[in-house]
């Protein structure tokens, strides 16, 4: 290599370096004026539903809504677990939506990584939402949100199968009689109940009923109430009374099996009742029992509203007067009828249940229902839950027996 | 690797001895030499040094929730490292890894080989039944790999009805801690043979047909022919489809995660499904943890990259 060549590089080198400092100085002015700082009219809404295009009645009550407060809003739909990353990206950036609308157990996440404004800052009226639904929005003693709507998880049963099966579905009050009906459709031939235990937090989404329904915290994994409750789904996978494919399923999937005919119970959420209408068999919905009698508590499924914090605080009294108007007892109302959820007040309960008496069963099981951040856990669940799951599948899979799974679960959260 | 090479290349270069030469000023056609430069050294940079950059610093900070926010996370240095080597899934992923890759490069490459010589024969419809065997590699992974688990579904699969149709109890293929690994390695190989079919049929193309004319005449027969002519011919070929396909191994994750997510109980878990557990499978994420398994994926790639690179040059000396 000659002198000159080397002169050349270096050149080239310094050239390459000078004209990275250029695009980095664009980049960095370019976030400093995000898109809805630089038009003061325009409000960002970000939603996870991008089933609904333009066309959709959600979108039209956002634009409704915009309207309403006198400014122009652009809605962004993400999907479910995308949502939580890209908002904590544009936070990084100070780049976040105005409105955000965001699962439930992301919420506490959120708000320790100081992205969510409080309601003392934001002004948003929670007090005619359930108290246990609005739990899981709060950490700290403070409150990030307001519910868009509720769903939660029920026992869904097959009548022709459980009549060839000669099981009276008022019999089943406990874990005994739910494992008793079981036996029996095992012995008619037909296949006991699906469910979803897959590895994410789907699983444990499914497996806390149990798990609460045994009197079980989740602070404590391991305690012998927590084992009992694992136990049982092992014990019913080990019987033959569930399919050894739970452990894969997700809920959709699990759903399919139910939808096939065969199952005669199904642990599923509300967002399933438009399917169940088209299976093509009569069926019913049960609370999932506790332990010893009782219903247990479900987890709460849903959204919550939040207004992210902004550089510029005067748009907190437009956003506020955004979701307000979204979460009026009228747009509640329209909005959780297209999502197939409850709604998250007593006043709008009401209504659905008048006008559908089928979602009487689902509307108790909300009120039964219990947030997974609750009791200030906040963001330390997302941690419990990872390990609970893991367990679930080592005890289900049988490299572990429940008690040993859920021990070494608990020694991974500390 | 030619990126790797020619940044390596620039830092010798400026380390080195300050030019000598007396200054001159750059004639018009150097100044569009540099002109020409640009777009790639930038491209370089900003899509592949770059982000190497930040994965590196990701993994030597101690990231939370909030300081990923903030940007204020605190340098830790190792530890992220440590914490990733100390943990229980650090063995076990360890080991799926080296057998994943290892059992899947192996098969896929001696049934490319079969193949690539099975077609070389150049009989009557070869070439469309070529192009069916390339199909697993046109498919869109995710349909791919979906549709393997619904094939592999223990209660409704096609393949435990086949078993149970001959006599054979039912396999818990995806569910079952002893054959979820297997199951994700048969998928990966089928979906991999068609790329070693296409790379080894082209390097037998290049083998002149006299020299098997001439062997075939001395006495030779096919067998003799193959491991006497064909192999060691083909063995530049073979050397880079061999480290193509181990990158590619090394890296897989698509397949994996559709089918088992890894389990159950971390039985079908790879550095690569661990990395991304790690980094976005929860929702607090541990970013710094998940940095950390990605680059030992990096380096580990890296490592048999430079192997080839010296193998490659001693093949070239002899």
């Amino acid at each position: 290599m000659n002198s000159t060549s080397r002169h050349r590089r270096l050149t080239a080198a310094a050239l390459t370096a000078l004209a990275l400092a250029g695009t980095a100085t664009a980049c960095g002015s370019g976030s400093d004026g995000g898109s809805n700082t630089a038009d003061s009219g325009t409000y960002t809404i970000w939603d996870p539903y991008p089933q609904f295009d333009k066309s959709s009645a959600w979108a039209k009550l956002l634009d409704s809504c915009g309207t309403e407060a006198g400014v122009k809003v652009k809605r962004t739909a993400f999907d479910t677990s995308d949502l939580s990353n890209k908002a904590l990206l544009a936070a990084q950036q100070d780049n976040s939506a105005d409105v955000l609308i965001v699962d439930n157990p992301v919420v506490s996440t959120l708000a320790e990584a100081g992205v969510l404004t409080t309601t003392d800052d934001n002004k948003l009226d929670t007090s005619k939402v359930d108290p246990n639904l609005l739990a899981a929005g709060q950490t700290g003693g403070k409150t990030y949100g307001t519910p868009i709507g509720a769903n939660t998880l029920a026992l869904y049963y097959n009548k022709d199968v459980l009549k060839k099966a000669g099981v009276d579905v008022a019999s089943i009050k406990d874990w005994a009689s739910l494992t008793a009906a079981l036996a029996k459709v095992d012995k008619a031939g037909k296949k006991g109940i699906t469910f979803s235990a897959i590895g994410t937090e789907e699983g444990s989404f499914q497996f806390l009923p149990w798990f609460w329904g045994s009197g079980a915290q989740l602070t404590q994994l391991d305690s012998a109430e927590g084992v009992s409750a694992l136990a049982l789904w092992s014990d019913w996978l080990k019987k033959g009374y569930a399919p050894n494919s739970v452990i894969n399923n997700t809920q959709t999937t699990s759903w399919q099996e139910f939808a096939s005919g065969d199952y005669a119970f199904a642990e599923n959420g509300t967002w399933q009742l438009a399917n169940a209408k088209k299976a093509g068999f009569d069926y019913g919905v049960l609370p999932i029992p506790g332990a010893k009698g009782g219903n247990a508590a479900a987890p709460t499924g849903g959204e919550f509203v939040t207004l992210p914090v902004q550089s510029d605080t005067d748009r907190y009294a437009t956003s506020q007067k955004l979701v307000a108007c979204l979460t009026n007892t009228d747009h509640l109302y329209d909005t959780d009828t297209t999502l197939s959820y409850v709604a998250p007040t007593s006043e709008v309960q009401a209504k659905q249940v008048a006008a559908n008496a089928e979602l009487k069963p689902w509307v108790d099981a909300v009120k039964a229902a219990k947030g997974r951040t609750s009791d200030d856990l906040g963001t330390k669940y997302p941690k419990i839950s990872e390990q609970m799951w893991k367990a679930v599948q080592s005890a289900l899979s049988g490299s572990k027996s429940p008690k040993d799974a859920l021990a070494a679960a608990q020694s991974a959260v500390k | 690797m030619s990126a790797t090479l020619q940044k390596s290349d620039h830092r010798a270069t400026l380390g080195g001895p300050a030019p000598t030469a007396p200054r001159r000023r750059p004639t018009s056609q150097q100044w569009a030499a540099w002109a020409f430069l640009t777009p790639v050294t930038l491209y370089l940079v900003l899509f592949y040094a770059y982000p190497l950059y930040r994965n590196l610093d990701l993994s030597l900070r101690h990231y939370t929730v909030r300081s990923f926010v903030q940007g204020d996370a605190p340098f830790t240095g190792l530890a992220n490292y440590r914490t990733v080597l100390d943990d229980p899934t650090f063995a076990p992923a360890l080991l799926h890894t080296v057998v994943f890759t290892a059992v899947c490069l192996v098969f896929q490459y001696a049934l490319g080989l079969a193949l690539a010589v099975f077609f070389n024969q150049h009989f009557r419809l070869s070439a469309t039944l070529r192009a069916l065997f390339l199909v697993p590699w046109l498919l869109p992974l995710i349909v791919s790999a979906s549709t393997w688990s619904w094939m592999l579904n223990s209660e409704s699969g096609v393949v435990n009805a086949l078993l149970s149709a001959v006599g054979i109890d039912p396999v818990n293929w995806l569910t079952s801690p002893d054959w979820s690994l297997a199951s994700v390695i048969i998928a990966n190989i089928w979906i991999g043979v068609p790329f070693n079919l296409v790379v080894l049929y082209s390097g037998l193309q290049s083998i002149p047909a006299s020299l098997h004319e001439a062997a075939a005449i001395d006495g030779a027969n096919a067998w003799q022919r193959f491991w006497r002519i064909t192999f060691p011919l083909l063995r530049p070929v073979s050397a880079i489809t061999l480290l193509l396909g181990l990158v590619y191994t090394l890296k897989v994750f698509d397949i994996i995660w559709i089918m088992t997510k890894g389990g159950p109980a971390d039985s079908s878990t790879t550095f690569a499904t661990w990395s991304y557990q790690l980094g976005f499978g929860n929702l607090v994420p541990a970013f710094g943890p998940g940095a950390a398994v990605g680059n030992l994926l990096v380096v580990a790639a890296l490592a048999f990259g430079l192997i080839y690179v010296r193998v490659q040059r001693k093949q070239a000396l002899s």
